[in-house]
């Protein structure tokens, strides 16, 4: 789960990392208000979950409180990557020498954290990171010691940080490696950190992304779910515990198991045809969770056809086969279905869709060669 | 024959009086599988399954009475970590994890001390171990294998048993197949699998099915053309998945630009695997 700018340099704040004082609206009016209250001068920074906001035209400088609700207003108004924008952060405005990056994330090959480091910090981070990946210094944390003081020390010298600012630097990688591992984080990132005009530290910028197999002992964090920044098939596809991710072809899929619905998605483009989603519904799948997930895929206008490729293990094929007749029965869909139906009571399965004017398929390669040849109409 | 599960498995399983656990126990049993006792904190002295398997309140406990080397764990998530740290400590060699949702940090946390101990951690979220006609330990149906000189692994759960049944009735069998799991830390990697694969007599050939995310089938490929003698036959899951887009498992996600399928696909080819383009192509590409 993403959390907001607002939202990660707050719980960072609570770890000793210095942040520009600023407060959270979703009204131009009030943004003045803030605007008056810090200075006059602010940044407006739209809150959304995608990178790239700064050279979308999402944060401006406001000279005025006045300025301020005008670009607030614009800000509001505006879509980055297709999320609208529905909240901004007002941030005082900060002079500052120098960009610097801090972040921690899960190093999967390493099997640990690693902290990285830049003095090349700012918004071209990732170019960086492609060109010039000698310039991101890495440091892998021992998960049962936790961050050292020495390492974070290393990381200062490394980026030739100032030798002033080594012990406040150390302070922020010690509070941002806390906030990553009291929080579940995946990712706790600052970029930009900045040194000020005033020669101290400031996390400008703020991103965590917290586990979402861990939010059930951060109910806190689970709050801060965003449901409206969010696909509405997603977040509704985890109510009934079911894996979903939208995509943007023409053949909806329904797979129990997840290596099973990739190579599912993947056998269809084989095929010629394009997946409309990812969808597993996961081990033991009764029928309302089947009927669910049905709903869910046709919720999507492009699908012009469905694939049900089920592999019956734990999960039934006949149980699974009266959650589509259920839904069936509830959705009335008037688009071919393609299914097949393998394994655990796979046959009472096939009788029961028997009437329901499905087409069947043995193999998972004549599933998806049916199921792409009724897309392109070419199926009798 | 076989690697890590044989009929000298001796087998307890954590989590027996859960629904999950009582009903795959059945399934084990049913298979074959010398399961020795179970292990739920607060049911010791219990007799589960008409009698027949002894709950115990600690694994220490359960060890010391049955003389078990082998641990399946079916306790839910948040309960898993200490579940695998409480067999490691009780003196198994082999854990096998099948739960699901497992916060990686915790992962972290327990697969670096396992590190310091000489026991084997399969998974977690994986469907387990199969050595057909011998011993199953997990979650694999019991009916869609056969035995043969196939040596499996896999980071799938059903797309394994859909190559495990491609191959059954191509008339080929398995010698053992290793569900490795799917999540981003697990215990027991490609590697670590194709080396025992390798080393064993009754296998003579390996199906290896990934997927995208991480590195681990890239140095898989890397040990297959300096070490493997024996043909290698692979699948890549997740050809059309789009990046940044968590596909179910917790692993399968292409960060940064590594860990697409594609680069998968070349490094194996590259190592002189053949690849399929789908799962039941697989048994033709078999010897």
């Amino acid at each position: 789960m993403k959390l907001h700018e607002y939202q990660s340099k707050a719980i960072f704040s609570r770890y000793g990392v210095p942040i520009p004082k600023g407060r959270m609206t979703t009204m131009a009016s009030e943004a003045k208000h803030f605007a008056e209250e810090l200075g006059g001068k602010v940044v407006i920074k739209a809150q959304v979950l995608v990178g790239g906001r700064g050279k979308a035209g999402g944060i401006r400088l406001a000279k005025t409180p006045k300025e301020a609700e005008e670009l607030a207003t614009a800000i509001l108004g505006m879509e980055i990557k297709g999320l609208p924008v529905r909240k901004i952060l007002v941030d005082e405005a900060v002079n500052f020498e120098k960009e610097i990056y801090l972040g921690i994330t899960n190093d999967r090959t390493a099997r640990r954290p690693v902290m990285m480091a830049s003095a090349a910090g700012g918004v071209d981070i990732e170019e960086v990171a492609r060109i010039s990946p000698e310039k991101i210094i890495k440091i892998h944390i021992d998960p049962l010691l936790g961050l050292r003081e020495y390492q974070a020390r290393d990381l200062a010298v490394s980026i030739d940080l100032p030798r002033p600012l080594w012990r406040s630097f150390a302070e922020v990688a010690y509070g941002l490696w806390k906030a990553y591992t009291d929080n579940d984080a995946t990712l706790a990132e600052i970029n930009p950190l900045v040194i000020t005009s005033d020669k101290k530290l400031l996390a400008l910028d703020g991103k965590m992304i917290v586990d979402d197999n861990a939010l059930f002992r951060h109910p806190d964090l689970a709050e801060m779910r965003d449901l409206d920044a969010e696909d509405w098939a997603e977040v509704e596809a985890r109510k009934f515990g079911l894996s979903y991710i939208s995509l943007d072809g023409e053949i909806g899929c329904m797979v129990n198991g997840a290596g099973l619905a990739m190579a599912t998605m993947d056998i269809i483009k084989l095929c010629g045809g394009e997946p409309a989603n990812f969808l597993d519904i996961g081990g033991g799948a009764g029928a309302e969770k089947v009927a669910a997930a049905l709903r869910i895929i046709l919720s999507d206008p492009k699908v012009k056809a469905v694939l049900f490729n089920i592999f019956g293990g734990i999960t039934r094929c006949d149980e699974v086969a009266r959650g589509i007749l259920t839904a069936l029965a509830e959705v009335k869909p008037n688009i071919p279905m393609v299914v097949r139906l393998v394994g655990t009571n796979a046959e009472e399965g096939r009788r029961l869709l028997a009437e329901a004017n499905m087409i069947t398929a043995e193999t998972l390669l004549e599933a998806a060669q049916k199921a792409v040849s009724v897309v392109k109409g070419e199926a009798k | 024959m076989s690697i890590l599960v044989n009929k000298q498995t001796r087998l307890i399983v954590q989590g027996i009086t859960g629904n999950e656990g009582l009903f795959h126990t059945t399934q084990m049993l049913a298979y074959g599988t010398n399961v020795v006792a179970g292990v739920t904190p607060g049911k010791g002295g219990e007799w589960v399954l008409d009698g027949k398997i002894p709950v115990f309140d600690t694994v220490r406990s359960a060890v010391e009475m049955t003389g078990a080397n082998t641990s399946v764990i079916f306790v839910p998530a948040r309960f898993a970590p200490d579940a695998i740290l409480e067999a490691a400590d009780a003196g198994v060699s082999l854990i096998v994890c099948i739960t699901e949702g497992i916060p990686v940090q915790d992962m972290m946390r327990v697969r670096s001390y396992l590190d310091q101990k000489r026991v084997r951690l399969i998974g977690p979220n994986c469907p387990g171990l199969l050595t057909p006609g011998e011993a199953k330990v997990g979650i694999i149906p019991n009916n869609i294998a056969i035995p043969g000189n196939v040596g499996i692994v896999s980071r799938s759960g059903t797309l394994t048993y859909e190559v495990l049944y491609a191959l059954k009735l191509a008339g080929k069998g398995a010698s053992t197949c290793v569900g490795i799991g799917g999540d981003p830390i697990n215990g027991t990697n490609f590697v670590d699998v194709l080396e025992l694969f390798e080393a064993d007599p009754h296998t003579d050939q390996v199906v290896m099915i990934g997927e995208i995310g991480g590195t681990d089938e890239e140095k898989a490929a890397e040990f297959i053309s300096r070490h493997m003698t024996k043909p290698v036959v692979a699948f890549i899951a997740g050809q059309s998945a789009p990046p940044g887009k968590r596909m179910g498992h917790a692993g399968a996600i292409i960060e940064g630009g590594t860990g697409t399928a594609r680069d998968k696909v070349l490094a194996l080819e590259k190592s002189g695997v053949r690849v399929a383009n789908h799962p039941e192509e697989i048994p033709a590409l078999l010897n």
